[in-house]
């Protein structure tokens, strides 16, 4: 494997934990977050700042996740007051906020980023085996949960929120719940992302990077875990493989968007879950 | 019998609308009473105002001697109240099946580190199995909700109730939207669950069976309680029969 394709694959597996957090919160829990890339960039700039300050690699990772998993909390918070479009005004008013806050501060240096952060030590290919291992932790937690009783209850705040807590679930607690998972996930990535890069500059986490997520999570199907996780490797290989793509990524990623809430708004997952069913029932007349 | 629930000085505004004035009346321990009015009189007000999805200006519902009109609605349901919705509100996203097996496992759901950790539905789904067998509907328990008729999304919202385990089942208007076998027939569902110790509280439009199955109705009228008493008493009250028979009298003449 070369340099190019170490170091594509370990973007794609920062991209699958970064999406997974995000699914977390939009998918599992009905909640819609436009501004998940602050969070990505809290963590990285906490990660950066304490690996620079000379901790470990694994003291800034986890310290980039627990700040962003703090901010995500009470972020989450304005989420008890406002639903649906008006959460995702606010939270995309958090990634606004993020980037402005963070370029007029000169001890995260501004404009100009953060560059020479420290080298993580393991060598690409060694880097490369920790993120592809933490990204099969991060997706394998998520299919936990969503087995698990909590993510029962969470397609129940999902789904309605009144009826859920007329069935004794205490949305507060899981919506907040979903925020802290999904936004603590999105600081590990961005820590990872810090070590990765070694240069920050606060566009890295700016409106674009927010939409590029939230379109992954949305084609490859909201709440699905392998769906999301597919959809974000194709997303992240796609302007890589067709260049002129990568001119025009944005545009591309929001005529995507509208084509998938268009035509199939359960994503990849649900269209593969309609064609199976289509066979089968096919199948089954034959 | 003794007091389950005393409901006291319940008013509830809408903008400059008062929907409820001054509501006081009381639920004893296992009977089955029934809430009627005609429509806009705020008996669905009043139900959401016991669980707690509207706010009222004023009220006190003490549940065992104990007041709950300033905790949240999930604290309320698991103090023991459950209610189903007039307008039905099954989880889309779900089978009827699982619609029901989330509310048997409220325990497990009650604290979410410990809902994270616990993932077998198996024994919630054989309990939702045999309530949706209650209720009539088990045939169909493995189907989405999504296209359901009236009729099987009003029985889900009873056997999603029951589900609940509640000492207080409050009904919205079960029985409409069925015809009259399948309402006589959850009717007596209804009544054989209060015959084993449930207390009902009831809102019904038809006549026929809430005078059937209630101990005791209680009508409200514009806001107002304008009786309290033994069904066959209530209905020969002059004002009931003003307020409510009367009306539709004169609607039936014109």
């Amino acid at each position: 494997m070369g340099i190019y394709e170490i170091s594509l694959a370990t973007m794609i597996c920062i991209n699958i934990i970064l999406a997974v957090g995000l699914n977390m919160i939009t998918g599992f829990c009905g909640q819609i977050s436009l501004g998940h890339a602050a969070f990505y960039g809290i963590g990285a700039y906490c990660a950066a700042m304490v690996a620079k300050a000379g901790a470990s690699l694994p003291v800034s990772l986890l310290m980039g996740l627990v700040m962003a998993g703090i901010v995500g909390v009470i972020v989450g918070l304005t989420s008890l007051r406002v639903r649906e479009d008006f959460l995702a005004i606010v939270t995309m008013g958090v990634g606004f906020l993020f980037v402005g806050v963070v370029r007029q501060q000169e001890a995260l240096g501004g404009e100009l980023g953060i560059s020479s952060i420290p080298s993580h030590g393991m060598g690409k290919l060694g880097f490369l085996a920790l993120v592809l291992f933490l990204a099969a932790l991060v997706t394998a937690f998520s299919l936990l949960i969503k087995r698990s009783w909590m993510g029962f209850a969470f397609d129940a705040v999902a789904d309605d929120e009144d009826t859920a807590s007329i069935l004794s679930v205490d949305v507060t607690a899981y919506k907040l719940a979903a925020f802290a998972m999904g936004t603590a996930m999105a600081g590990l990535a961005g820590g990872l992302y810090a070590y990765f890069a070694r240069f920050i500059v606060p566009d890295d986490f700016g409106f674009i990077p927010s939409i590029t997520v939230l379109c992954m999570v949305a084609v490859g199907g909201v709440g699905s875990v392998f769906g999301v996780v597919i959809a974000t490797v194709i997303l992240t290989l796609m302007p890589e493989f067709f260049r002129f793509i990568s001119d025009y990524k944005l545009f591309v990623y929001g005529a995507l968007l509208f084509a998938v809430m268009r035509f199939a708004p359960e994503g990849l997952a649900g269209s593969a879950r309609s064609l199976v069913h289509a066979i089968q029932s096919k199948g089954g007349d034959g | 019998m003794s007091d389950l629930m005393q409901i006291s000085e319940v008013t509830v505004d809408f903008g400059g609308v008062r929907a409820l004035s001054n509501v006081s009346f009381s639920v004893e321990q296992g009977e089955f009473l029934g809430l009627i009015g005609p429509n806009g009189a705020g008996k669905t007000t009043l139900l959401r105002a016991i669980i707690g999805t509207v706010t009222p200006q004023s009220a006190r519902f003490m549940l065992f001697g104990r007041d709950i009109a300033r905790l949240p609605t999930y604290r309320r349901a698991r103090l023991g109240l459950a209610m189903t919705h007039q307008i039905v509100k099954p989880f889309h996203s779900m089978t009827i099946l699982d619609n029901v097996a989330l509310a048997a496992g409220h325990r497990r759901i009650a604290n979410a580190l410990w809902a994270m950790s616990s993932f077998s539905r198996s024994a919630e789904r054989r309990r939702a199995m045999g309530l949706l067998e209650s209720v009539g509907i088990a045939d169909i328990a493995d189907k989405s909700v999504v296209g359901q008729p009236m009729g099987v999304l009003k029985r889900l919202e009873v056997a999603r109730a029951l589900a609940m385990d509640p000492k207080l089942l409050l009904l919205d208007e079960p029985l409409a939207g069925l015809n009259h076998v399948e309402a006589a027939r959850l009717a007596d569902t209804v009544a054989g669950i209060n015959r084993e110790g449930m207390t009902v509280l009831m809102i019904e439009h038809n006549l026929g069976e809430i005078l059937r199955v209630s101990h005791r109705l209680v009508v409200l009228d514009n806001g107002y309680k304008i009786a309290d008493g033994h069904p066959v008493e209530v209905m020969q009250d002059q004002a009931v029969r003003t307020a409510y028979v009367g009306k539709e009298k004169k609607d039936a003449a014109s």
